[in-house]
């Protein structure tokens, strides 16, 4: 059976991966058939309706699913594909109650005109009440205009001048089946959770994240860079239990905590009445890790320092020194209460590459990582992926900012005896360097393109 | 700190990694707590498949738990109610609030406060 996912008109490089996702952890014969990043509407094939409300219903990028009655450039192929796909079953709808609804993608119909196209569809012959509110048959129109977004993007210069008082570019008449989960978003909002910091990821993108993950109940997720925890919330969210840690504990504790009162982090398990769903905290660092090797883990989700707003650090020091262990009034210092053990700067290729190693050891097979990372809008994208011979790339999405953009990188821990190919992958040990901008070739792109902008 | 956490964790010093006695960890003068969370066989029964069976006995035994399982539960044995829910009690509900977790191998303690446990090293184990 043919479907129509509207989407929201956001994250477009998002969206087809979050519901392949989707339809991976549902175990969904999923076939998409029409996908454009300028259109919310998309073709799918799935095998059955069952099918196309498990797809939808975690999904946050898409608002909704239709079953498709029919579709066309004009009202005419539109009418013709609907008798043909549906004349079989108009008895079966004859006497339940109705609705038609006109979406129209950036363009505006006046309302003699949406009467108009909704008398045009009279030939069904519904005798059942019309109903406004809860009908029993849900009928949307979908209209696809080219929206002047895609007129700049793909004929540069030309603003919006052709875009008006044209016809829609594709009809659909859909029989609506489900609602996603979009409606969380709102929900897990930033500015109405108790603990966040500068760098907590966004309830969109982080459940987003979770999706791609495949977090679900009974599995075990894990973030090594928690903070504030935004990843965990939303794993939880879709059931699974989450355990993270960080280099500075006062990220997931709380920066001015009391004693006695619950860590930061967990106050937001509580706001959300998912404590259950919240395993453990601790203070630790990637590289110097205290988890076993062993295949443990159903996801990772992280988004590590770029080393721009946060420094990027590892334990050691800088120079070497602190070798010797230090003996304070005859215990040792590292024993001693408000003891900080000493951090030295990090290569941001190098904490990828860690990241990826740690997650090969770690994930069970089809286990998924995802993480996220900045990059320079000008660099070239493909030899920025980080790669590794046990992880399957499944896909890469970006959010473009406006000297930059992030992406997140989708893989798989492939079963034992598998491998992919990382001959693209890039090729370079940076672990020895000293300062932050010798290591980090983002830190250096940006910063140097920020102080060019910013000279008197 | 949960059980089922200590589960995982071994000893931070690299080249504590590859010796036996680094894993389980011991737990030293531990506080423990109970709290009752909703129950998830789901979660257990995933998840006792990849616990360590013999580490998890240790780590019982040291905090005075009554003698657990002699043998991890398979098959059957994870569909019975009883024994997910005694697992469950024992991986998730209990809480190891405060004292310490050492290393077998090189003897370095790890503190936990406030059930927080602190796994990063001086710069004389890194």
């Amino acid at each position: 059976m043919e479907y129509v996912i509207r989407f929201a008109q956001v994250h477009e490089t998002f969206r087809r991966p979050e519901i392949e996702s989707l339809a991976a952890l549902a175990g969904i014969d999923l076939e998409i058939l029409y996908y454009d990043q300028f259109s919310p509407y998309c073709v799918i094939r799935v095998p059955t309706e069952a099918d196309a409300r498990t797809l939808i219903a975690r999904s946050i990028l898409a608002k909704d699913i239709f079953e498709l009655w029919g579709q066309g450039t004009n009202y005419e192929e539109v009418h013709a594909d609907v008798r043909r796909r549906t004349q079989h079953r108009w008895d079966e709808f004859k006497n339940v109650s109705f609705r038609f609804t006109i979406d129209s993608f950036c363009g505006k119909r006046k309302i003699e005109a949406k009467r108009a196209i909704i008398q045009s569809f009279s030939y069904v012959g519904f005798d059942g009440p019309i109903r406004m509110k809860n009908p029993d048959e849900d009928f949307w129109v979908l209209e696809d205009f080219v929206s002047d977004v895609e007129v700049a993007t793909r004929t540069p210069g030309n603003t919006h001048a052709y875009s008006e008082a044209l016809e829609p570019r594709k009809i659909y008449l859909g029989r609506w089946i489900a609602n996603s989960s979009r409606n969380i978003v709102s929900k897990y909002d930033l500015k109405k959770r108790r603990y966040i910091s500068t760098t907590s990821m966004d309830a969109e993108l982080s459940l987003v994240t979770a999706n791609m993950a495949h977090a679900a109940p009974g599995r075990l997720f894990y973030d090594p860079f928690v903070g504030t925890g935004s990843f965990c919330v939303a794993a939880a969210h879709f059931g699974a239990l989450t355990c993270g840690s960080d280099i500075d504990p006062r990220s997931f504790k709380g920066r001015e905590k009391n004693d006695k009162e619950p860590m930061g982090l967990f106050t937001n398990f509580q706001q959300y009445g998912i404590e259950s769903k919240f395993m453990d905290a601790f203070s630790s660092d990637l590289t110097n890790t205290p988890l076993l090797n062993r295949q443990f883990l159903d996801g990772i989700v992280c988004d590590p320092p770029y080393g721009v707003r946060e420094g990027l650090r590892v334990l050691g020091t800088r120079d070497g020194s602190g070798r010797e262990e230090v003996i304070i009034d005859g215990v040792p210092a590292h024993y001693r209460p408000g003891y900080i053990p000493p951090k030295k700067p990090y290569g941001f290729e190098a904490m990828q590459n860690d990241i990826l190693a740690f997650a090969s050891r770690t994930l069970v097979t089809d286990g998924r990582l995802c993480m996220w990372m900045p990059t320079s809008i000008d660099e070239d994208v493909e030899l920025l992926i980080p790669m590794h011979p046990h992880l399957e790339v499944v896909s890469v999405s970006v959010q473009p900012f406006n000297q930059w953009s992030r992406r997140l990188i989708t893989y798989r821990r492939l079963p034992e005896g598998q491998v992919s190919d990382i001959s693209k992958a890039r090729q370079k040990g940076d672990s020895e360097g000293i300062s932050a901008d010798d290591l980090n070739a983002f830190r250096r792109k940006v910063c140097h393109q920020y102080t060019l902008s910013y000279a008197p | 700190m949960k059980l089922i956490t200590a589960n995982f964790l071994t000893c931070a010093v690299k080249g504590c990694k590859a010796s036996p006695a680094s894993f389980p960890l011991h737990f030293r003068d531990a506080e423990l707590e109970l709290q009752e969370l909703d129950f998830q066989p789901d979660f257990i029964r995933n998840i006792v498949p990849r616990i360590d069976w013999h580490a998890l006995q240790i780590m019982a035994n040291e905090l005075g738990f009554p003698k657990i399982l002699d043998k991890k539960p398979e098959g059957d044995e994870l569909k019975d109610e009883q024994i997910l829910k005694e697992l469950h009690r024992l991986l998730l509900e209990t809480h190891i609030n405060e004292g310490k977790l050492t290393c077998g191998n090189c003897g370095h303690e790890y503190l936990i406060k406030e059930g927080i446990a602190n796994f990063l090293l001086p710069s004389h184990l890194v």
